[in-house]
């Protein structure tokens, strides 16, 4: 405003200006509006005209005229008083009339609300006269007081003049009259309620009519209900017969169920249920739900939910029961299914627990064994040099005590070994890498070798025999190693377990067992065709009369690491993976494998497997083949003789009188049968047996016992004679200077000795007749590195052999060309043509009797065809492998490419001498 | 010195040889082959080793020193000298050949430079300790004594 100042200072002095025109008498704002009516504003008119004409006095000329004029003026304003007179009378003459007016309209005004307020006192309050009347006067008065409050003063003193006057009393007499008329309309109005009063209570007089209407509505009601709610309502009595039913979907009709119970209405499944649940809810006398499914002919499947209560009379006696069912079946056939699904995701979320925690073990188990097997190997390579190093310390001049020490070192030596083998064959087998190889072989013969190979090393005056039914075929297809293996195993183990008696094999033909046709079935058809049509089923029974097992530690003989029981396992040794062993390679062959015993009876243990039977035409083929296993000297009827015993202490070793066929050692056993071992035991100690060191150590704390070292010493012949069959051709020399009466002699039993000394004399000679036939084994190492050349050429010097060099593949094939070789180490790793290359082509010559594919590979064609004619190899060559890496896919790929066999560099003593005795005869 | 103080110490030596690494059990194999009807057989294989590994290791030096390396020539001598070092028993050189291999199949010029130098060291290493071994013995035999088996023990 301040900056505004300047500006509307005009409009200011304007304001000034106007404001000083206003006469200073002029009242509070509110009296403006009456004044505006005054004749102020005529005062101001003629100030107004006496302000003009004053400049006109001054001219004294014109002051007659100015007389006539004021003359006449004044006689003007005489009459305009006059007039203003006349006016103002007359104005208030109007005023008052107008006045008189207002107040006629007021008053009837002020009777009007009167009325109204009388009415309302009259709706508010019972009909009471005189404080109305009394209230209306004083309303009245306060009404007038506040009207005359308004008014201006002047005027309200006008009125009070008027307070006295007829009009006021005409006011009165017609306010009063008027109240007289108000209370005569209320008596007429209270007369007619206490008529109205009268009617009500006639109507009043009849109760019954209501109620009787009431009840039509209720009944309406629930007719309503009952139509419309999916429920089957009843009342029954005592007897549960229906008195009253209702059903919204009828399928009987009423006198169908009345007076019937459920049971005499419905058959079928549920009807009874409801039947015995009403009856239960009348006995307890307490309302209670259930659930019942019905299945009647009358409606089917339904599920219904029943809601029963008894039903009292007024003494309290149960007279009956109500019951109101609803249908909820697809209500229960979605609850079901909800449950149902909420089961199934339960069992999803568990088993996929289940298998994330499986998967976790296997992966768990997986490291463990690939550790596990990681370190057997690991192991086994030190262990083999402490156990090789121990046997040629066996071969020095060392007295006797020392002799027996040495003797349970490598006993014990052997038995880790054993263990760490055992270990790596079972992660072999579960991790897949062993294969199995189909070989032909006779299953007399292995049973027969087998029982030789336990008899050799028996000590206990047990029988062992052989019993094979004739319809066993000559010849079967099968992983023979294996097999022996497994018979093996068993045999010693019950030989181990078994202190008197018998112990025996048993095969016999079986047919197909179950559990192989749901295999087959299985399988496929045309796996199945090539099966069925070849293969038979061979039931394989060893059994003994030992110590027996008892049933409840049956269940875990298979286990690996178990043993019957901990004191077993204390008084037999053993490592407890043998069994576990077997049962895995029974179940890889497609076989079973399965124990009966009874405690100090003796024990059954069976494997049935599946053998391919070899077909005629290949007769004469296998015979060839088994010339590297069986001897030839072995009598035409050996290969169909059906039962062999072999018994201890007797001066023939061999019931059935055969000859003698002790020349297969099993390549897991060889260690325990070594020739060194047996050729060095017979000079010093004739008891250099593992089986039994390990045997005499455990039940005599670790010392070799005298009486059992006279024993054993009975079966020197025959472990000599083992020896010179098998591998006399190698240890020919050795075999000579150390001959078993020596041996005998120096065990010092003098009974024995003029028998063994017969004994051993006659298998001498035989022995010799065989040197004659014989020569030495022909060795070919095919190496190029000139240092493992020498430390092999010396290594098979100290084992008894000689060997042929060659320098790469292609000297190989040209030496394997020359002349007829036994066995060939092969470094796979060489210059100009490598072991693999050179093995394929040795074993392509084999099939095919020529050395086309080597030439075809550019081996020198001159030196090849040269010879040609004169050897033809008809046997299968042994080729070992030798290669720096041990690890299984190069093992594989030296498998793939035709090889038997292979060593991991640097070769070992230890390794050589089990090579050349699983592969020499 | 003492005979028995010398016998003590090739014994005390060849212990050494073996907690340091440098030999392995396959040097006991080469001694177990070693017989009055072979008196001298270590060292016969252990000499051809040291032609051998002589001459392997210049032709090795001479391939890596190309301008441009062949590496089929480059990995038959490494594998020949593992396979030599190998069977006598030098551990600690077969060890540093399967790594140099390695790096032949990578034919990673540098790191086979590097390796050869490795096996280098551990082959005049093992060289070196070898000689001193045969000293001690021939000392010991020139004294008359018996060179004493190695123990198993260790």
């Amino acid at each position: 405003m301040v900056c505004e100042m300047e500006t509307d200072q005009i409009e200011e002095m304007d304001v000034e200006v106007l404001s000083s025109m206003w006469p200073d008498d002029v009242g509070t704002e509110a009296d403006k509006q009456f004044n505006v009516e005054k004749p102020a504003g005529d005062l101001d008119m003629l100030k107004e005209v006496t302000i003009k004409e004053e400049p006109t006095i001054a001219d004294l000329t014109k002051l007659p005229e100015l007389l006539n004029s004021t003359h006449q003026g004044t006689s003007q304003i005489t009459n305009l008083v006059k007039q203003w007179n006349y006016m103002h009378d007359n104005a208030s003459r109007l005023l008052r009339e107008e006045l008189l007016n207002l107040d006629r309209q007021r008053e009837e005004a002020e009777a009007k609300e009167l009325k109204i307020i009388e009415d309302y006192k009259f709706e508010s309050n019972e009909p009471e006269n005189v404080p109305v009347l009394d209230e209306t006067s004083d309303l009245f008065r306060k009404f007038r007081q506040k009207k005359r409050d308004v008014l201006v003063d002047r005027k309200k003193i006008e009125i009070n003049e008027e307070f006295d006057t007829v009009a006021y009393w005409k006011q009165k007499a017609l306010s009063l009259e008027k109240m007289l008329e108000a209370s005569t309309q209320r008596e007429r109005r209270l007369i007619e309620k206490l008529h109205e009063s009268l009617k009500t209570m006639e109507s009043h007089a009849a109760p019954v009519q209501e109620l009787t209407e009431n009840l039509k509505r209720a009944e309406g009601f629930l007719h309503f209900i009952l139509q419309n709610a999916p429920i089957v309502m009843g009342h029954q009595d005592k007897d549960l017969r229906y008195l009253f039913i209702y059903n919204k979907y009828p399928s009987l009709r009423e006198q169908d169920i009345l007076g019937k119970t459920d049971v005499e209405i419905f058959h079928g499944g549920g009807v009874k249920e409801s039947e015995d649940f009403k009856r239960e809810v009348l006995e307890r006398g307490k309302a209670s739900k259930r659930e019942i499914t019905f299945t009647t002919d009358l409606f089917g499947s339904k599920t219904f939910l029943i809601y029963v209560e008894p039903v009292y009379n007024k003494a309290g006696e149960k007279i009956g029961i109500n019951y109101m069912g609803m249908e909820v079946t697809d209500q229960v056939v979605k609850r079901e299914k909800m449950a149902k699904l909420r089961e199934d995701n339960a069992v999803r979320k568990a088993m996929e627990s289940e298998l994330n925690k499986t998967i976790h073990i296997t992966e768990e188990t997986m490291r463990a064994k690939q550790m596990l097997a990681t370190m057997s190997h690991e192991i086994r390579s030190p262990l083999s040099g402490v156990v090789g190093m121990a046997e040629i310390l066996s071969t020095t001049k060392l007295d006797k005590e020392q002799r027996q020490l040495l003797n349970v070192m490598i006993s014990s030596g052997d038995l880790v070994l054993q263990l760490i083998n055992d270990i790596l064959d079972l992660s072999k087998v579960e991790s897949g890498v062993m294969k199995l190889e189909a070989t032909k072989f006779r299953p007399r013969e292995v049973v027969k070798h087998v029982l030789q190979t336990a008899a050799a090393s028996l000590k206990k005056s047990l029988t062992l025999e052989g019993n094979i039914t004739d319809d066993v075929p000559i010849e079967v297809v099968g992983d023979v190693l294996r097999i022996r293996q497994i018979l093996t195993n068993l045999i010693s183990n019950a030989i181990k377990f078994t202190h008197e008696g018998q112990v025996g094999i048993k095969l016999q033909v079986i047919s197909e067992p179950s559990f192989a046709r749901e295999n087959a079935l299985n399988a496929g058809a045309d796996e199945d065709n090539g099966l069925t049509e070849t293969s038979v089923w061979i039931r394989c029974d060893v059994y003994d009369t030992g110590i027996g097992i008892p049933e409840n530690a049956i269940p875990c003989l298979f286990k690996k690491y178990m043993q019957a029981s901990t004191d077993h396992a204390r008084k037999y040794g053993g490592t407890g993976l043998g069994l576990a062993i077997c049962k895995q390679l029974v179940e890889l062959m497609g076989g079973q494998l399965t124990v009966t015993s009874r405690v100090n009876e003796g024990s059954i243990f069976t494997f049935i497997l599946p053998y391919k039977v070899a077909t005629s035409d290949d007769y004469s083929d296998d015979q060839d083949e088994f010339s590297d296993m069986t001897d030839h000297q072995s009598e035409p009827d050996d290969t169909t003789e059906g039962y062999f015993q072999f018994k201890p202490l007797l001066g023939s070793i061999y019931s059935n009188g055969g000859p003698v066929n002790g020349n297969d050692f099993l390549p897991h056993k060889v260690m325990l049968t070594s020739p060194v071992k047996l050729i060095n035991g017979l000079v010093a100690d004739p008891s250099n047996n593992t089986e039994q060191s390990e045997t005499v150590q455990v039940e005599n704390g670790g010392y070799v016992d005298e009486s059992k070292l006279e024993t054993s010493s009975v079966h020197c012949p025959e472990s000599a004679h083992q020896y010179e069959n098998g591998n006399g051709r190698c240890f020919s020399k050795e075999s000579e200077s150390c001959s078993s009466s020596q041996a005998s002699s120096e065990s010092g039993t003098l009974e024995m000795e003029s028998e063994l000394t017969v004994s051993s004399q006659r298998e001498e000679e035989k022995a010799d007749t065989d040197l004659k036939e014989t020569s030495k084994p022909k060795i070919l190492l095919v190496e190029d590195n000139k240092i493992n050349i020498m430390v092999a050429k010396s290594m098979m010097k100290q084992l008894g052999h000689t060997m042929d060099i060659a320098n790469n593949g292609v000297e190989a094939i040209n030496a394997i060309n020359r002349s007829s070789y036994d066995l060939v180490l092969m470094d796979v790793c060489m210059p100009v043509l490598d072991g693999l290359k050179a093995t394929r082509l040795i074993r392509s010559y084999e099939e095919s009797g020529n050395w086309n594919a080597a030439i075809e590979a550019g081996v020198d064609k001159k030196t090849l065809e040269n010879d040609q004619v004169c050897v033809r190899s008809t046997n299968r060559l042994p080729i070992i492998a030798m290669t720096a890496n041990t690890l299984a896919e190069s093992s594989e790929e030296c498998y793939a490419n035709g090889m038997d066999s292979f060593i991991s560099k640097p070769v070992t003593l230890q390794k050589l001498r089990e090579c050349l005795q699983q592969y020499l005869h | 010195m003492d005979l028995v103080q010398m016998q003590k110490s090739l014994q005390d030596y060849t212990k050494s040889l073996f907690l340091e690494g440098i030999l392995d059990s396959q040097f006991l194999q080469l001694q177990q082959l070693q017989d009055e009807s072979n008196p001298d057989f270590v060292s016969q294989v252990v000499t051809l080793f040291f032609q051998d590994s002589d001459r392997i290791l210049n032709d090795l030096s001479l391939s890596l020193d190309q301008q441009v390396v062949d590496f089929k020539k480059v990995d038959p001598h490494v594998h020949q000298l593992k396979g030599s070092s190998s069977s006598i028993g030098a551990q600690r050189v077969k060890n540093a050949c399967v790594v140099f291999r390695n790096f032949c199949e990578q034919q990673n010029v540098e790191a086979c430079h590097r390796c050869l130098q490795q096996v280098k060291q551990e082959y005049y290493l093992v060289k070196n300790r070898l000689e001193t071994l045969f000293k001690l013995e021939q000392q010991i035999v020139a004294s008359g004594g018996m060179v004493p088996a190695v123990e198993l023990g260790f």
